[in-house]
């Protein structure tokens, strides 16, 4: 490798490592405005000035400067390392999703099946962080996690198999490259259940049984203190960003739109954007569906279906060959 | 260039921001352990037996159809790259029909005797 290719790899893993400290950030901040909206409040109002933009840097100087607590009790290095493994798969994913042909900063061939792999891995930070507490609040969250994360991983993978099939290509390049509107339609089943399971991946509402606050105190963050309850949040929030910018990639074209050759980026940025507006949306809307309904819904509701439509696209495949 | 250099640079570069931010905080957070901030939180009152207890495991079932149906998708992905060709096409959309088939037919056996129940 020369030092320019070298160069060119800093420069690339560092350009995502911006768009990660950046992008759920903006993501936090459009759910503090938007739902505070929707429930007739203001929201974040001083921090910065303009409307409370600055709330969620001045929250992570507040963080940085909290007491880092690690019980007598734990598994201290499991326990200390769990954010680093909720945290790290997110920004890998981010590194191989394309905002446009151009603007990706690893174009890998196998791009579709290495987000779903590595972000199966940010559970594992989960069930360590649940597992190492030594506290019983963690360890019910942990349990609930790993059962509701195996589920809904599932229809997730199958609807992203069904993409893969209508585009026959296992890049996310293309796969966005050979959308068209017809796809609206046609990989609409997909869509639902990959939106559902996406969201009941990140444990969002109305899936946020893991971290039920009136039951189990916080799940498996219950024991965590200052940065190291921020990394599991950011990496909430990161999930968010990453799965809305999937989902814009796999099933509304990604980067086209009017002016694709130049403003392709924002296109697929302005999409993920919407999605991410829906998820918050969801939030605000339903309330937290019970333990049993949840693994109900993934087993006999979303997998039927993403089989539904895995038949549906590889006959159409087949049949329009 | 491959792209998966890329890939295991950013996974370093997640290292480093973990390491940097806990650096970051070893000088700026203050540290005052006391016994009572270090026992195990269980809502304000002291924490009741050990960590060690018996508990009914609900959700093996559900890690055992994951597992069955996880390994089920991995062929799907490759699946994906022939299913365009003239000479396999068909026959592989008949071949995964069958393989998935027998897999739901395990699933509804599975609802049917009420694994799928939570409680």
């Amino acid at each position: 490798m020369t030092a320019l290719e070298a160069l060119e790899v800093v420069l690339r893993s560092v350009a995502v490592l911006a768009a990660f400290l950046v992008l759920p950030l903006l993501v936090g901040q459009t759910e503090h405005k938007v739902m505070a909206h929707m429930q007739g409040r203001l929201g974040p109002m001083y921090a910065g000035g303009f409307h409370g933009w600055a709330q969620l840097v001045a929250d992570g100087v507040k963080f940085v400067q909290k007491e880092d607590i690690t019980p007598a009790a734990a598994d201290k290095g499991v326990f200390r390392f769990a954010p680093a493994v909720a945290l790290i798969p997110y920004l890998v994913a981010m590194a191989v999703i394309p905002l446009s042909p151009d603007v990706v900063a690893a174009d890998a061939p196998a791009s579709a099946v290495l987000v779903l792999a590595v972000t199966a891995v940010g559970i594992l930070g989960t069930l360590m962080a649940g597992w190492a507490s030594a506290n019983k609040y963690s360890l019910l969250g942990a349990m609930r996690a790993a059962a509701q994360l195996l589920s809904y991983e599932l229809p997730l993978v199958l609807s992203v198999a069904s993409v893969c099939l209508a585009a026959g290509s296992l890049s996310l390049s293309g796969i966005a490259a050979a959308w068209s509107p017809w796809w609206l339609l046609w990989q609409l089943p997909g869509a639902v259940v990959f939106l559902v399971a996406a969201v009941a991946e990140l444990q969002r509402p109305p899936f946020d049984m893991p971290v039920a606050d009136s039951e189990i105190v916080f799940g498996a963050y219950t024991e965590y203190t200052g940065l190291r309850f921020a990394f599991f949040l950011l990496s909430e929030y990161a999930g968010i960003v990453v799965m809305s910018l999937l989902f814009a990639v796999l099933y509304l074209g990604g980067w086209q739109g009017p002016f694709s050759d130049q403003l392709g980026w924002v296109w697929t940025m302005l999409k993920g954007f919407v999605i991410a507006v829906v998820v918050i949306w969801l939030r605000v809307s339903w309330p937290r569906l019970r333990e049993d309904q949840l693994q109900r819904l993934a087993w006999l509701v979303l997998v039927p279906l993403a089989l539904a439509q895995l038949a549906l696209t590889g006959v159409w495949v087949v049949a329009s060959a | 260039m491959s792209p998966y250099v890329v890939v295991a640079a950013v996974v370093v570069v997640g290292l480093l921001l973990f390491v940097a931010a806990m650096g970051a905080r070893l000088l700026l957070a203050p540290s005052a352990p006391t016994r009572a901030k270090l026992t195990t939180y269980e809502s304000g009152v002291d924490p009741v037996g050990q960590d060690w207890a018996q508990t009914q495991i609900r959700y093996f079932v559900y890690a055992f159809l994951y597992v069955i149906f996880a390994v089920d998708a991995v062929y799907l992905f490759p699946w994906a790259l022939v299913l365009r060709s003239a000479d396999l096409g068909a026959a592989s959309l008949v071949e995964i029909a069958v393989f998935i088939g027998v897999l739901l037919v395990g699933l509804v056996h599975a609802a049917r005797r009420g694994l799928l129940r939570w409680l």
